[in-house]
């Protein structure tokens, strides 16, 4: 029943092509990866069944350290959700880290409405391509893939 | 059959209930439409992740307000001891409740959310002199506790109705 749904919004947006998930889809389709960033079990498990429910083979890391660490032993990924507040390294560090190495990635910050504007301006000017509040939905994440389908 | 049709009725009734009375939001649709032939039991599983980290968010506020050792509540860690000469760390407050704020915001927990946003307006209220603000918060604290009592009862009841529908051998109503 989900699956429906989410094939629809997927249809909709042309992603369905992209990652190469329902019927009729060539090998020449290339799978879509994505990073998961962010200390909350919760939001790791959440966010990691959406991109999974869209067909978006993931990995998850707890914090931005581990987000930088994965990515100095050569991993790439077409898509990145940061989260902003997390400990040992917060995501806009990790953000500005990652652009500094040459990571052109879609960013996308995933944070919890914070009142510190300035904050979030930081956040997005380390070199987001995208910013989205929490709670993550999927037609939130629809909509940071669309900047994905554009890149292509 | 009969008694599975009541069950999914009861069922589907309480969830409207709950979305009601504002305990669950737009978000619990999010996590059921997730879950689906592959992850049957995916929401039970978030949701007690959600407990989980619930349990020692609670405990770590307790710590950080201090909250004295003759607490009979279960939730507060017994050995916790008064102590004089330190300030209360309202910094440290706010990073829990703002955890806290997040996994109920995730999981839809709408009412648990809106106590932890009133709680992280009074941790702003640190300048303040005198023990005003550490009772503002200890109240807030106990009204968060209780949001998040009410609403693990509900979802642990949901929870239990789903098990007897299946067990009847009826299947889950659509979400």
């Amino acid at each position: 029943m989900s699956s429906t749904n989410t094939e629809n919004w997927m249809k909709d947006i042309g992603v369905l092509d992209l990652t190469g998930v329902g019927g009729g889809s060539t090998s020449a389709a290339k799978k879509i990866t994505a990073l998961v960033v962010d200390d909350d079990s919760v939001n790791q498990t959440i966010h990691s069944k959406m991109l999974e429910n869209l067909g978006i083979q993931n990995q998850v890391v707890r914090n931005g350290k581990e987000a930088v660490d994965l990515h100095s032993s050569g991993n790439n990924f077409d898509l990145i959700l940061m989260d902003m507040d997390m400990p040992v390294m917060n995501g806009i560090e990790a953000t500005r880290k990652l652009r500094e190495m040459g990571v052109r990635s879609i960013i996308a910050g995933v944070s919890t409405c914070t009142r510190d504007e300035r904050e979030q301006k930081e956040f997005m000017e380390s070199g987001l391509d995208d910013f989205q509040e929490k709670p993550l939905t999927t037609p939130k994440l629809v909509s940071i893939l669309h900047k994905l389908n554009k890149k292509c | 059959m009969d008694g599975v049709v009541q069950l999914q009725k009861q069922l589907v009734d309480y969830i409207a209930s709950l979305f009601h009375e504002g305990f669950l939001d737009e978000q619990f649709n999010q996590l059921q439409q997730l879950q689906d032939e592959s992850n049957p039991d995916f929401v039970v599983e978030v949701v007690s992740l959600f407990f989980e980290d619930s349990e020692r968010l609670l405990n770590e506020l307790a710590k950080a307000l201090w909250v004295p050792f003759r607490s009979s509540s279960s939730f507060f860690n017994p050995n916790i001891l008064f102590r004089e000469q330190e300030t209360i760390d309202f910094r440290k407050v706010d990073a829990h409740v703002h955890q806290f704020k997040g996994s109920s915001s995730s999981i839809g927990a709408h009412r648990v959310q809106n106590v932890c946003i009133t709680f992280r307006n009074y941790c702003e209220e640190q300048n303040v002199e005198g023990v005003e603000p550490w009772h503002r918060c200890l109240k807030c604290l106990q009204q968060v506790k209780h949001e998040y009592s009410l609403v693990r009862n509900k979802l642990e009841t949901l929870f239990q109705l789903e098990k007897q529908i299946i067990a009847a051998g009826g299947s889950l109503p659509a979400t």
